[in-house]
């Protein structure tokens, strides 16, 4: 069958750079990545590192594509190998035809060399020493080096390489010259010593239009400072610290009292990721909206908080990074494995709400989504992201805000409505809906003071072991997770214009390869109707869809096929109709993953 | 036994400033055992409550679980309780506090809550100086789960089943000066005289506020051979000081003259008579080592131990505004549209 690989080699090809850990190569090689993106050409870009900080084996890798595909991509057309402890197995993973760039100061040894495939060595360590003083410099400078090469190969213009360099070092001119010197360099090799360009090469196009370039993490924090988001404890932990990291920078910006230059806002780091979530939910409590972020074991340690907080009805916002679990497991690695353990956290009969966006625009977005609906619904809402969409830059729709919008606070008593409010009970269904009235401490002198407690309750919030009772708060918080279900953004349909046996499911990061694999599949004249989701619990829209097909694939990444557990269980179908696609390697899943598994 | 309790309020009886009587500062009827520790103090945070004439409505009573924690609901019935996890509390007052920095925080917990299970929330709590006032309600056993040796329990002391104790107690005074709490006192349950003033003086002080109370359990930890039964803290409670609360400075008459009064942040004092020379109330190092000779010795220390008048709380050390977070609003919160846009357009 076709593969998109065949076809031509303009603005179609990866890229994958091979460096050691610490040595500055993340900049060198973002700033290639960036050039690409800004001669509008769709591009994406994934690190693949180690659980390490310096001095082990770290890739970059690069995909261009003229149709707008982001997902990662199988064979690598170039591969940009500067360091030797992984030169071998770098070598070996290039396409056959590919192209190898390598450090030729010291020679290759005889027994990796490849016929299939074309060495282009450049002696980055000797020019560096040559031309510069500095040993930081030089090691830094010989990542720019590179950079400037692949510039010449693949027909990046350097003037807008310099542009990106004059913006980074902002007033900084001896060092833009620095690196223009060393970008220079790299050109000027490949111009004397290979064929240049190489089949595949970038060409300018306008396809980028308004997009921007923002990893997930950074969108999240973002999203939680534009959704009034006031008190943040956490408990650093990879892949989620930099949404902290984030919010923190964007607060410092943008919420700062104008008179006093005070804080809008605490950030507290605390001991653990028990008292993480036990902070947030204090905070939510007395009415401020608070978060936390973490990932797969810290989701862990604060199930028995979760239980609390669903329990006694408190809003709480929790986002997940998930990373390849379990225990440990490899922390820099990502998957979407902690999906059942968010879905019912806790013992005891519990059901939690979840969000799962794809993109860095939706991490903003639903970031900001989560603090109204935990806060309509007194409940615990988490955002599962992955380590794919929180680290790594993404080409994504710019971020969007309604300036009329409203944070919708939920039902909170003002000691006005305390007053007029006939016979209020901290736990009863006065609207039918499921969600009772809250009140904040120190609103009223003589009303609406209750005790919060995670024993069992009467509808008065007195403590009560009477089984009817029991039964009875039981039932409703079901119907309020009904309600809930309501306020979650609705599932999107993709290719599902002409109606087709086979259905596709998928969520998160699966996205970009899902759609690329729909995209491939219709070229060859199969088609398959597609819906993403985007919450949990699941709207009316999914059972139907799983309905309507005879055959589901349900697309994700994890071991166990978890997602496809909770449809089983949640819409009660029919097992044997939802096939399992997965991929829990720990890279992101590529569409040929997809495909292979449908064929 | 029984539970309802009168509401009824006589119409003649004393009322504080607010005009509000005891009996609006006392909770539901308590179910622990009769004759334990922990419900005179409760009696003690609702006679310091009463006096200093706090509104209830400005009160956030929080706890974690344990006997001790289910205290919360035996006093300050008008204002918010809550009772968490266990061990947690710290971390759940602490988020509290963040949101908002105006009400006054009264935590309870046990010498399991802190000492075992919450030992990192609690030791963490006070090291970031949070606004609170933590009494430990320490009666070296787990009542709840029927008398287990706690964490507090001293070395050698008998349980009720007969056994000594192989493992060395934990000294939550000491642990809280070390750990950098701004004000530390030690008293008993039987003491009221001690434990009000202590409570009231507590409450007031801006930072955290730690108050070990020794609370026989009547039930599994009142034998012959406890070191915290009735009859041996009374006999091995040896006062460092008498203090006495004065909450504003008009108070301060002609008969405070010559005593060691200790000014507070917003100029209320403590009248402090130290019963004993060998230490100094603002001497780390001396209360330190005044408490390890008491322990050497079988004494327990009463009354106030540490105070630094100079504490600063956890939002003032974090530069949080000083309007309490949960009432910003949009305006203050979201940054906007077109900061929105200006970021778009840096991240192209």
């Amino acid at each position: 069958m076709l593969r998109l690989d065949d076809m031509t080699g303009i603005n179609d090809f990866v890229v994958r750079f091979a460096n050691v850990n610490g040595t500055g190569s993340a900049s060198a090689n973002t700033l290639f990545g960036k050039s690409i993106f800004r001669m509008g050409v769709p591009v994406s870009a994934k690190n693949i590192f180690p659980s390490n900080i310096q001095g082990l084996p770290t890739w970059y890798e690069v995909r261009v594509s003229e149709k707008g595909y982001l997902g990662r991509k199988d064979g690598i057309d170039l591969m940009v190998s500067v360091n030797p402890q992984s030169l071998k197995k770098d070598i070996e993973s290039v396409k056959s035809g590919g192209y190898l760039i390598f450090d030729s100061t010291k020679s290759l040894p005889e027994s990796h060399w490849r016929a299939d495939i074309h060495f282009l060595g450049i002696p980055l360590m000797e020019i560096c020493d040559r031309e510069f003083s500095d040993p930081r410099q030089k090691q830094l400078l010989k990542n720019i080096m590179y950079v400037g090469a692949l510039a010449k190969l693949l027909d990046i213009r350097l003037e807008v390489i310099e542009v990106l360099l004059s913006e980074q070092f902002k007033g900084k001119e001896k060092l833009v010259s620095l690196n223009m010197k060393a970008l220079q360099l790299g050109s000027d090799y490949v111009e004397q010593n290979f064929n240049f360009p190489l089949p595949f090469r970038v060409e300018k196009r306008d396809l980028v239009k308004d997009a921007i370039m923002i990893d997930g993490n950074a969108a999240t924090g973002l999203g939680a400072v534009y959704g009034g988001a006031s008190v943040v404890s956490w408990y650093p932990i990879t892949p989620s610290t930099s949404v902290i990291s984030s919010f923190e920078k964007y607060a410092h910006k943008f919420r700062k009292d104008p008179v006093t230059g005070k804080n809008n806002f605490s950030i507290v780091q605390s001991e653990d990721e028990l008292s993480a979530i036990g902070m947030a939910i204090g905070a939510n409590w007395n009415g401020a909206r608070a978060f936390t972020a973490t990932s797969g074991p810290g989701l862990s340690l604060m199930n028995e908080f979760l239980g609390l907080a669903y329990y006694s009805e408190i809003p709480v916002v929790l986002v997940d990074v998930q990373r390849a679990g379990p225990s440990t497991g490899m922390p820099t690695r990502t998957q979407q494995s902690d999906l059942l353990m968010a879905a019912y956290a806790s013992h005891g009969d519990t059901k939690h709400v979840f969000l799962i966006p794809s993109t860095p625009t939706e991490c903003f977005e639903m970031m900001a989504d989560c603090f109204d609906i935990a806060e309509q619904i007194q409940s615990p809402v988490l955002m599962l992201t992955d380590l794919d969409l929180g680290m790594n830059e993404h080409m994504t729709a710019p971020f969007k805000w309604n300036p009329d919008r409203k944070y919708n606070r939920g039902k909170v008593l003002s000691a006005e409505q305390l007053e007029e409010y006939k016979n209020w009970g901290r736990y009863q269904d006065d609207d039918g809906d499921g969600i009772p009235y809250r009140t904040l401490p120190g609103t009223h002198p003589s009303k609406g003071a209750y005790f919060t407690r995670g024993s069992s309750h009467d509808e008065k919030a007195a403590y009560s072991e009477d089984s009817p009772t029991y039964v009875r708060i039981m039932d409703r918080l079901v119907k309020k997770i009904k309600t809930a279900t309501k306020m979650l953004p609705k599932p999107l349909c993709y290719n599902c214009e002409e109606k087709s046996d086979i259905g596709l499911i998928y969520f998160g990061t699966s996205n970009y390869a899902a759609e690329e694999a729909i995209d491939e599949l219709k070229a060859t004249g199969k088609n398959v109707n597609a819906m993403r989701l985007r919450g949990f619990p699941f709207v009316e829209e999914v059972a139907e869809f799983v309905d309507n097909h005879e055959v589901v694939y349900v697309v994700e990444q994890n071991r166990d096929a978890q997602m496809r557990t909770l449809l089983i269980n949640e819409l009660e179908v029919n097992p044997k109709k939802l096939k399992k696609v997965l991929n829990y390697d720990g890279t992101p899943i590529t569409a040929h993953m997809i495909i292979d598994q449908i064929v | 036994m029984s539970y309802i309790k009168p509401k009824f309020i006589h119409p003649r009886s004393p009322k504080n400033k607010l005009g509000y009587s005891r009996q609006y500062y006392e909770g539901s009827l308590s179910t622990l055992c009769a004759g334990c520790g922990h419900d005179s103090i409760s009696a003690a945070i609702v006679d310091a409550c009463y006096e200093m004439a706090i509104e209830p409505h400005k009160v956030a009573k929080l706890s974690g679980i344990g006997c001790s924690s289910k205290t919360p609901a035996y006093f300050l019935n008008n204002s918010h309780g809550f009772n968490s996890v266990h061990g947690r509390m710290p971390s759940v007052a602490t988020g509290a506090n963040l949101a908002n920095r105006d009400l006054i925080y009264l935590g309870v917990s046990g010498d399991g809550d802190s000492a075992s299970i919450g030992f990192g929330q609690f030791a963490h709590a006070v090291r970031r100086n949070l606004n609170m006032t933590y009494i430990v309600m320490n009666n070296g056993c787990y009542g709840l789960t029927k008398g287990q040796d706690s964490a507090t329990a001293d070395h050698g002391s008998i349980s009720k089943g007969g056994i000594p104790n192989t493992f060395e107690g934990i000294d939550m005074c000491a642990l809280a000066i070390q750990l950098g709490a701004t004000y530390v006192a030690q008293s008993f349950s039987g003491d009221k005289t001690q434990l009000v003033p202590l409570i009231k003086a507590a409450i007031n002080h801006k930072g955290f506020s730690f108050i070990n109370v020794m609370s026989p359990c009547v039930t599994f930890n009142n034998n012959a051979g406890s070191t915290k039964s009735y009859d041996y803290v009374r006999e091995h409670n040896e006062a460092l000081s008498s203090i006495d609360f004065v909450p504003v400075k008009e108070e301060i008459t002609l008969e405070y003259e010559g005593e060691d009064l200790v000014e507070l942040h917003d100029g209320t004092f403590l009248k402090l008579n130290k019963l004993n020379q060998n230490w100094d109330p603002k001497d780390k190092l001396s209360i330190i080592s005044a408490l390890q000779i008491a322990h050497d010795k079988n004494e327990i220390l009463t009354g106030l131990l540490y105070i630094d008048n100079d504490s600063v709380e956890l939002n003032e050390l974090i530069n949080t505004t000083e309007k309490p977070l949960n009432t910003l609003t949009e305006a203050e919160l979201c940054p906007g549209v077109d900061v929105l846009e200006k970021l778009n357009q840096s991240l192209r």
